[in-house]
């Protein structure tokens, strides 16, 4: 394993370096009937789940399929796409919002063949590779964040909860029962690098004991004022200690001010809050991002804890399939998870999901807290 | 014989959804069997490790990687992701192990040429693992060693004319929704717009100069594939100020149910026959629409182009044809004060080539955050503690009724002295000659 240069010279990093060029021209990677009726696009259809069709002014077709995948993604799954992609789509191919892949035809005999193609192949363990599926009013794939494979604070994994999510919901990824579309989304710490917060069904990661001190290692791991200013809740204070004779520089924590957001962590290693127990799972609903009908909304938190449960999270997936069957029976055509429970009253909502509801979901954080109380005689027995 | 027992994460391998376990295990056996005997310039077994690592945190609960240090490539502050295994002697492979952020292109098609060289690449000085794509849109190479760093960025400015996305206190990588490259309902070319601001704008992608992060996301009309108003801090949504097109013939075949409504969306249940008055009508959030006998007939004036009509007869309905985009500014992740969703700034504004009006806009509001915002402080907690009426000011908008969802419901208000008949210099004395003390 000899080190190969790639050209770059450590000791001249400016010698023919090249900066600022930005991302590839999307025009380079157009497939032609795009390229050509780009902006002319008339209409589109759902053939049957996972197919579209587009059609142009010109008349001309783009036909779509649709297929989920895991996000975390090798090199030789990506040229298994790649070879896919250049036996059926002229060497195009196109990834969603929603880490779906979409193959493109431009014309309707091309699509049985590509679908039979993409059904056939399962990888070595038995899962699919391509499931088609993913349109229309049925739940689409999750968007996550990187948790346990890649990241420092999260208080639950990633990839692990949503394919475990994924094959619990996997008949409605491939079939359109739902009232309206369902988006799942994770988020594995409350920084919330995904965008759960207005999901109609959102889980994210949460932690529940405020960081543990490593005195002894404080003061040489950390600048203790970046510790102390990232706190959001000023809960953390500068304290000496002395440990074997020895006088410390640290700092102090007031537990009962600590959100566990793990912000001072991010600037401290010496203030760790991971934590078995402690860290789990809060379920949140009814938030959208369209438009459509209603305003935008956040997801409400409905369930406020729920434990890591490796490798399959059944907790966390029943109480997601809970909240579906709920929802699929009780909403009106038309109407996204927040609206249905908008309509039948949140007392009705807990009832509907069988969801105890606790203490911990009336809100106590800040001035917004009060608008989501009931100013009203209204409400339902 | 793999390297590191996997139980648990075995378990994931069964059940019908794509197993991220398997893949990575294929990626394993394609690396010890190397058949392109690829000078592999970290260990064959980084894969394994990362399969170790995690099953390890299966176990424990708790993570096992250790955030940080100051890595990155010369010159750049942000697109690598700095970070370290906790169990090094148990993971030598990923002691060290950086993710790097390579800048995805709008709409996110590929030739597989191009992710071809990008896979050679990665397999050759990486991991061989990916994401396709991270939550801000990159592509995400995830882990190599420090060495590697310069190498990768050298080869893919040279061989792919590819830059690193953003990451740190600068502009985040932008991305935008597929827009007019296949969707009917987009009224404004988002890949264009994305990808003319992304370049405008390198200097703030890769060299962090802001308080905090930025985001720029580009939906090409309200339904918001790409949720920009809930998470960029310049959210620019696609719209029209002028009339719906009518097509009143596929109206009558939608109300005869020869058109699927809703483009097929619902056809997995049998909702009943399509019922105009009910499901389109009924359910427009302004009452603006109603029947003259089988015509379909909008009072566009009332309307406010919340998409629904549209979704559901996209053969009768079409946008209108005076298109550009509302700016909202602002939107946020609750940390800290609570999530907050982007507000109107710019009800309207034309998107087109060179962009002029939009990058001041821009500029102004980058202006005012740089020269007001504190430390950590996004976007929309500086209108909040400042109020919007400053961004206003700063921005040089004039207020409207549209920039707000009602008008404010207490007579709190902050004169300022200019705006106050004869100022609020006065003479006291000359008050007491009228009010005995
Ligand atoms: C149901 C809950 C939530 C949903 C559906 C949600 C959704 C999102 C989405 C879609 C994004 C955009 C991500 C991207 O740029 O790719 C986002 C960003 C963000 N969210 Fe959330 N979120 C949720 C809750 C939260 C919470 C509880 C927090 C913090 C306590 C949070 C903090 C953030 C932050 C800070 C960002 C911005 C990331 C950045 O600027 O890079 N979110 N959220
Ligand atoms: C104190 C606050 C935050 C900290 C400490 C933090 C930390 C991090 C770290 C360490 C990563 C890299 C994970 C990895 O790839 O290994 C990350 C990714 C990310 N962060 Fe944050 N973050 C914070 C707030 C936010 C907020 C507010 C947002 C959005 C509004 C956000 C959005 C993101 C996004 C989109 C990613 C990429 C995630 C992915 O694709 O996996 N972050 N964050
Ligand atoms: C800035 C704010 C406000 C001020 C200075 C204010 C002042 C007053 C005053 C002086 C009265 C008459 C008290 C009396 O009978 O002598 C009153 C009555 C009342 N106010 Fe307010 N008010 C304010 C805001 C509000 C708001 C926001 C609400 C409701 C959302 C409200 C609801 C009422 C009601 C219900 C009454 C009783 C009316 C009646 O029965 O005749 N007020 N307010
Ligand atoms: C919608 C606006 C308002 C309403 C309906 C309202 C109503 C009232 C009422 C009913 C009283 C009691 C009068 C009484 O005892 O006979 C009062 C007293 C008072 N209001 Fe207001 N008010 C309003 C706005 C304001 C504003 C904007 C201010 C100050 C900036 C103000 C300052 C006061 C003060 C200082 C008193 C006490 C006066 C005293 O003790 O004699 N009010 N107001
Ligand atoms: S959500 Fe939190 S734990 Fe997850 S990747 Fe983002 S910062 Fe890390
Ligand atoms: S976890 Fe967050 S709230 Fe708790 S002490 Fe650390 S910074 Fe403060
Ligand atoms: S946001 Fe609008 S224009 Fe963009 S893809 Fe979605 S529906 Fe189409
Ligand atoms: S777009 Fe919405 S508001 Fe406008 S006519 Fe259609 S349903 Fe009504």
């Amino acid at each position: 394993m000899a080190f190969i240069s790639s050209g770059y010279d450590p000791n001249e990093p400016m010698k023919n370096r090249i900066t600022d060029i930005g991302p590839r021209h999307y025009e380079d990677f157009y497939p032609p009937v795009i390229a050509k009726n780009k902006g002319k696009w008339l209409y589109h259809e759902i053939l049957e789940p996972g197919v579209l069709v587009h059609v142009a002014e010109s008349g001309d077709e783009v036909y779509t399929v649709r297929v989920g995948g895991a996000r975390l993604m090798s090199v030789t799954h990506i040229r298994e796409i790649c070879d896919i992609a250049d036996k059926y789509c002229g060497g195009h191919v196109r990834w969603t919002t929603r880490n779906n892949i979409e193959f493109m035809v431009d014309s309707k005999d091309k699509v049985a063949p590509l679908k039979a193609d993409l059904a056939s192949r399962k990888f070595d363990g038995g899962s699919f590779k391509f499931p088609i599926g993913g349109t229309g009013a049925g739940i689409t794939n999750i968007v996550h964040t990187q948790g346990w494979i890649h990241c420092h604070t999260p208080a639950t994994d990633a990839s692990g909860p949503v394919k475990a999510c994924m094959d619990e919901l996997f008949a409605d990824f491939q079939s359109m029962r739902m009232p309206a579309q369902v988006r799942v989304s994770l988020a594995c710490c409350l920084n919330m690098c995904g965008a759960v917060h207005c999901s109609d069904i959102a889980i994210l990661g949460y932690h529940r004991k405020p960081p543990m001190l490593d005195h002894e290692y404080l003061d040489k791991m950390c600048e203790i004022p970046l510790a102390i200013a990232a706190c959001p809740t000023a809960a953390i204070k500068p304290a000496k200690v002395e440990i074997n004779g020895q006088k410390l520089n640290t700092v102090s924590i007031n537990n009962s001010r600590c959100m566990f957001c793990g912000n001072c962590y991010t600037m401290c290693p010496a203030l760790p809050l991971a934590d078995k127990e402690g860290d789990g799972i809060v379920i949140m609903a009814g938030g959208k991002v369209s438009n459509r009908i209603s305003a935008p909304k956040f997801s409400k938190v409905v369930v406020a804890f729920l434990p890591n449960e490796p490798p399959r999270w059944p907790s966390t997936t029943d109480t997601i399939k809970k909240i579906v069957e709920a929802y699929a029976a009780g909403a009106n055509k038309y109407e996204r998870l927040g609206e249905w429970a908008e309509r039948i009253g949140w007392e009705r909502f807990f009832e509907r999901c069988d969801l105890p509801f606790t203490h911990h979901l009336i809100d106590d954080f800040r001035d917004p807290a009060y608008f989501t109380w009931r100013q009203t005689t209204q409400f339902k027995f | 014989m793999a390297k590191h027992e996997t139980p648990m994460l075995d378990q994931l391998e069964s059940g019908p959804w794509p197993s991220f376990v398997s893949d990575i295990k294929q990626e394993i056996a394609h690396r010890k069997a190397n058949p392109n005997n690829v000078e592999l310039q970290i260990p064959a077994e980084v894969p394994e490790d990362i399969l170790g690592v995690l099953e390890l945190s299966f176990k424990h609960g708790r993570t096992h990687w250790k955030h940080g240090g100051i890595v990155g490539v010369f010159g750049y502050g942000g697109g690598v992701i700095g970070r370290y295994c906790d169990q090094p002697e148990m993971f030598p492979g990923v002691a060290h192990f950086h993710t790097i952020r390579v800048n995805q292109p709008a709409g996110k098609f590929y030739s597989t040429e191009f992710l071809r060289k990008l896979c050679d690449l990665w397999e050759f000085r990486g991991s061989g693992i990916t994401n396709m794509h991270g939550s801000t849109g990159d592509i995400v190479f995830l882990g190599t060693h420090t060495k590697q760093l310069e190498e990768i960025f050298f080869e893919l400015t040279h061989n792919l004319n590819q830059d690193l996305g953003g990451s740190g206190s600068n502009l985040r990588t932008p991305s935008d929704c597929i827009g007019q490259a296949r969707c009917e309902y987009a009224c404004y070319d988002t890949q264009a717009l994305c990808h003319a601001l992304t370049n405008e704008y390198q200097d703030e992608l890769h060299r962090p100069a802001f308080p905090y992060k930025f985001k720029f996301k580009f939906d090409g009309c309200p339904n918001c594939c790409v949720a920009s108003i809930a998470r960029a801090d310049m959210s620019f949504v696609g719209t029209w100020r002028d009339d719906i097109k009518i097509d009143q013939e596929a109206v009558k075949a939608y109300i005869g149910g020869e058109i699927a409504p809703n483009a097929g969306a619902h056809s997995g249940r049998d909702w009943g026959p399509f019922d105009i008055q009910k499901e389109v009508i009924g359910l427009c959030p302004t009452g603006c629409m109603w029947m003259e006998g089988d015509k379909l007939m909008i009072d566009n004036r009332e309307c406010t182009r919340c998409m629904h009509c549209i979704n559901v007869m996209p053969r009768a309905l079409r946008i209108g044809d005076d298109r550009g985009l509302s700016i909202l500014v602002g939107a946020k992740a609750p940390i800290l004060d609570g999530a907050q969703m982007g507000s109107l700034l710019v009800p309207f504004i034309k998107a087109e080539d060179p962009y002029d009006e939009i990058k001041e806009v821009i500029e102004k509001v980058w202006d005012w955050w740089m020269e007001e915002g504190k430390n950590r402080e996004r976007l929309g907690e500086l209108i909040k503690r400042q109020g919007f009426q400053r961004l206003l000011e700063m921005t040089e908008i004039e207020p409207t009724p549209q920039h707000v969802k009602e008008p404010r419901s207490n007579p709190y208000i902050f004169w300022k002295e200019e705006e106050v008949e004869g100022g609020w210099q006065r003479d006291v004395n000359k008050f007491r000659e009228d009010h005995k003390r």
